[in-house]
């Protein structure tokens, strides 16, 4: 762990709260940001996190509670305001103009001129150029921001914070959409940020990464700092249990009969530049992940299998018969259920109630006389939420009201009530928090005890090691490997995923 | 599919409570498929009117509560308001079918056409209205199969629909039609005091409100439009819906051709010529969103009563019938901007706050 330097913070929080009318998001936020220091922000999801960084960004104010920069404090107004004093927020997804350069997003709004007052691209891009090799990256500022990766558009914000002078750093869950290599590399810009004596906020929901690379670590639950302190001498549980407030078990038990008969077949299917020769079997009782990088074609695999997409050779046999190509109906009638990675866009109707998006794909079921029956429907929601113990006011508000983990668990209600025997869960717990997680990875090994199949699709490795009795690995459209639970290691996949692996026996 | 990802994670990490609190206002007016307060409020505000423009009518004319008068209110608008209800369905599932009014006037044009050839009536009708639901079907599937906007195929379709007409019958005009058929667009219904177009309005009415609040295939009518990648996702057949809404409309737009041919007892290559814009008008003064996956039938219902009564009032009282466009056009502008006039000062107002924070 690199040293820890012992100066005055740069930035400090003390007893702040925001309210929202009745609503208190934050009761008790206080943090200290030190130079040269990268500081963990962890808390599960509604613990106040994203209000804080709100605030350091400017774009909430302070209810009560107050805010130095260098010992002196300092009103927020605006994200104006904000930049001003030295910080820079880079979100998840940052939001780049696309037709503009690298050097021109870098500089949007105060490009240095020459005669004339045109523009002065050269330097611009001699000053990106620069920033980029300070950065240690590789990356044209000539290029247009058109097709960035979401990696390297983070790369370009925090060259824009460089830039501005930014002397605080705050990256909101900045590696929740990364693939493994990404990481890595947006670790070491990371680091070389805190080696030139940056205040670094790194907020994050896996904690290895917390402790890959943080030195201090601020714990929020229920809008409270709960915990702040140097990482050294704490492990994992001790922030696992500062978040939640007692102890959870996050392993489950790992014997589990598993090989039953062959659910899914999946044999050769292609899908034109997307996928090719993918061949796959997943029977009752069994977990199955299927693991690679981001874009490795995971998802269009399950989405094939499930009919949104037509795929163009192979086929997919459920239970010994083979089920038509492009219909998600027909999957569903043969006992298919997808849980899509996106379930804003995909997994719910925002604008319906709870109870509506659970019984959304149960109707026939509900109905009498082709009517569809309210109470019926209340009482099916009503029985899924209590068992998925999901946290709502009403089942008839909209859906939109609800957590991520808790929203999550709606679509799990939603495919679970129709008792499917195969179910594909792709990123299942993506940006849910660590409670939820625990929650949905019991219920999918409960799932497969009671001999549903079950695919899942994960980028994080630690479930993936936890929960999968195989492990099937995809790279750039293609299966390049198949691992048993024995003898499967974090160490493996990735090497499967990113091609330093001869391809073993499938 | 990578490329959402963020996306999800971010919305994910948002406070719940801060969520609840900061739930960006609708995006339109109008409520989803359940009863909740906006859905209250708009209606009740419909009902209002509604009570209003009733004793704007009493007021203005001794004549209005007469009950000739009724049966004209019934009339004259009757085709328009059978059209609202599947233009109604069509737009809760995030589509549109402005060709409704060419699909009449064809229709009309079919009924002259072939009453000159001496087809019988009944047949006539039976032809017209499966030729309704194949002019429905080209929409749905030049939308659901091409993949093409709603907006620009039923702007094509209405032109060409229209032509068709125009080359059916070109400049004549037929109005031999007999006395038992005509009578149904003048008369009232037996008992009732209502036209026929009224009384079938009110009849569809009911039916659509079951349909669209009752049924499954309602539920996915409004599951397309608040969000059709979810609906398909839920193994809901978007397409066919869709599909099935474009005949619907095709349908229902013939059969108010053939009511319309004999209200007027003429058939003619423009009769309804306008009409869809006071088709659509009516439908989000109801609180449809204009962008799907909200509304309901009451509120369409509720919507064409005032709508009717505002202007039969203003045709009692000698306003300029060349003038009515103003009704339909304020009506319209009412009905987009009251919903939204909370979210619109909102906005306002924080302009206003940011100005001198000088803002860059």
């Amino acid at each position: 762990m690199p040293p820890v330097a012992a100066v005055a913070p740069v930035l400090v929080l003390e007893h702040a709260t925001k309210s929202f009318g009745p609503v208190r998001a934050l009761e008790d936020g206080s943090i200290e940001l030190y130079p040269g220091e990268v500081h963990a922000l962890v808390g599960e999801n509604g613990a106040g996190k994203s209000t804080l960084v709100k605030i350091l960004a400017g774009v909430y104010q302070l209810t009560s509670g107050r805010l130095l920069v260098d010992g002196a404090a300092v009103a927020l107004g605006n994200p104006a305001a904000a930049r001003q004093a030295g910080i820079a927020v880079i979100y998840q997804e940052p939001t780049l103009f696309p037709d503009l350069t690298v050097a021109e997003n870098v500089f949007m709004g105060r490009h240095p001129l020459r005669s004339g007052r045109r523009v002065d691209i050269r330097a611009m891009r001699e000053q990106v150029a620069r920033v980029f090799e300070g950065l240690g990256v590789r990356l044209e500022p000539a290029r247009l921001a058109r097709g960035l990766s979401v990696a390297d558009q983070q790369i370009v914000e925090i060259a824009k914070a460089l830039s501005l002078e930014a002397r605080v750093i705050v990256m909101d869950e900045p590696t929740a959409a990364l693939s493994a290599y990404e990481v890595d590399r947006l670790f070491r810009v990371v680091e070389r940020l805190r080696a030139s004596g940056a205040a670094v906020l790194f907020i994050s929901h896996r904690l290895e990464e917390v402790f890959a690379i943080c030195q201090r670590v601020t714990v929020m639950r229920d809008g409270r700092q709960v915990l702040a302190r140097l990482l050294e001498g704490l492990g994992p549980d001790d922030l696992v249990k500062a978040m939640v407030g007692r102890d959870i078990v996050l392993r489950g038990e790992e014997t589990r009969r598993a090989g039953g008969d062959v659910v899914l077949s999946v044999e050769r299917l292609a899908r034109e530049g997307v996928f090719a020769d993918i061949s796959l079997q997943v029977r009752a009782g069994e977990i199955v992940a299927l693991a690679g990088l981001v874009g490795a074609g995971r998802s269009e695999v399950a989405r094939a299998v499930f009919g949104i997409d037509r795929y163009d050779a192979g086929s997919v046999v459920l239970h010994g018969r083979p089920l038509p190509k492009g219909s998600p109906t027909a999957a569903m009638g043969a006992g298919v259920g997808l849980v899509p990675e996106d379930r804003r866009q995909l997994g719910l109707v925002m604008p319906f109630s709870i109870e509506g998006n659970v019984a959304l794909a149960s109707l026939a079921r509900l109905r009498r006389r082709g009517l569809v029956r309210r109470r019926a429907e209340r009482a099916f929601a009503a029985d899924w939420a209590v068992r998925l113990q999901m946290k709502f006011g009403r089942l008839s508000d909209p859906v939109a009201t609800l957590s991520g983990g808790n929203q999550q668990k709606v679509v799990l209600a939603k495919w679970l009530s129709r008792r499917p025997a195969l179910l594909i869960v792709d990123e299942p717990t993506r940006g849910i928090d660590v409670r939820t997680k625990a929650e949905v990875h019991r219920l999918l090994i409960e799932l497969a005890s009671e001999g549903v199949a079950v695919l899942m699709i994960s980028s994080e490795l630690p479930e993936v090691m936890h929960l999968a009795d195989r492990v099937l690995v995809m790279r750039e459209g293609r299966m390049v490997a198949e691992m048993d639970r024995r003898e499967v290691s974090e160490e493996t996949i990735v090497a499967a995923a990113t091609g330093q692996l001869q391809r073993l026996g499938a | 599919m990578a490329g959402d990802a963020p996306r999800t994670a971010v919305a994910a990490d948002a406070d719940a409570t801060e969520t609840a609190a900061l739930e960006a206002p609708d995006p339109g007016p109008g409520p989803t498929w359940r009863g909740s307060r906006r859905y209250l409020r708009w209606e009740s505000g419909l009902a209002l009117a509604l009570v209003g423009t009733v004793l704007l009518g009493v007021g203005l004319s001794g004549q209005f509560l007469t009950s000739t008068n009724i049966l004209n209110l019934g009339l004259s608008n009757g085709e328009v308001a059978i059209m609202t209800l599947p233009m109604m369905m069509v737009v809760i599932a995030g589509e549109i079918d402005l060709s409704i009014q060419s699909t009449l006037a064809l229709s009309s044009s079919v009924v002259g056409y072939l009453w000159l050839h001496h087809w019988s009536m009944p047949l006539i009708i039976v032809t017209v209205l499966v030729l309704g639901a194949l002019l429905g079907l080209i929409n749905g599937l030049l939308v659901t199969r091409l993949g093409l906007p709603s907006l620009a195929v039923t702007i094509g379709t209405l032109t060409l629909y229209a032509g068709v007409a125009e080359i059916v019958l070109g400049a004549t005009i037929v109005s031999n039609f007999p006395a038992a058929y005509t009578s149904i667009g003048v008369n009232a219904v037996p008992g009732t005091g209502l036209s026929y177009s009224a009384v079938i309005f009110v009849v569809l009415a009911v039916v659509t409100g079951v349909v669209m609040h009752a049924t499954a295939f309602g539920r996915s009518v409004f599951a397309i439009g608040a969000n059709a990648d979810a609906a398909l996702y839920t193994g809901i057949r978007v397409k066919r819906v869709k599909t099935t809404l474009f005949v619907v409309s095709g349908l229902v737009g013939a059969m108010a051709g053939v009511l319309f041919t004999f209200r007027l007892s003429t058939a003619e290559y423009g009769n309804g010529n306008g009409l869809v814009l006071s088709v659509v008008a009516i439908v989000l003064l109801g609180g449809v969103n204009i962008f799907g996956g909200r509304g309901t039938v009451a509120g369409v219902f509720l919507a064409v009563l005032v709508f009717s009564i505002l202007q039969n009032a203003l045709l009692l009282t000698n306003f300029p019938q060349s003038a009515s466009g103003i009704v339909t056009g304020g009506l319209l502008l009412v009905a987009i901007l009251v919903p939204n006039a909370g979210d619109l000062l909102r906005r306002g107002r924080r302009l206003v706050r940011r100005m001198p924070g000088g803002w860059s």
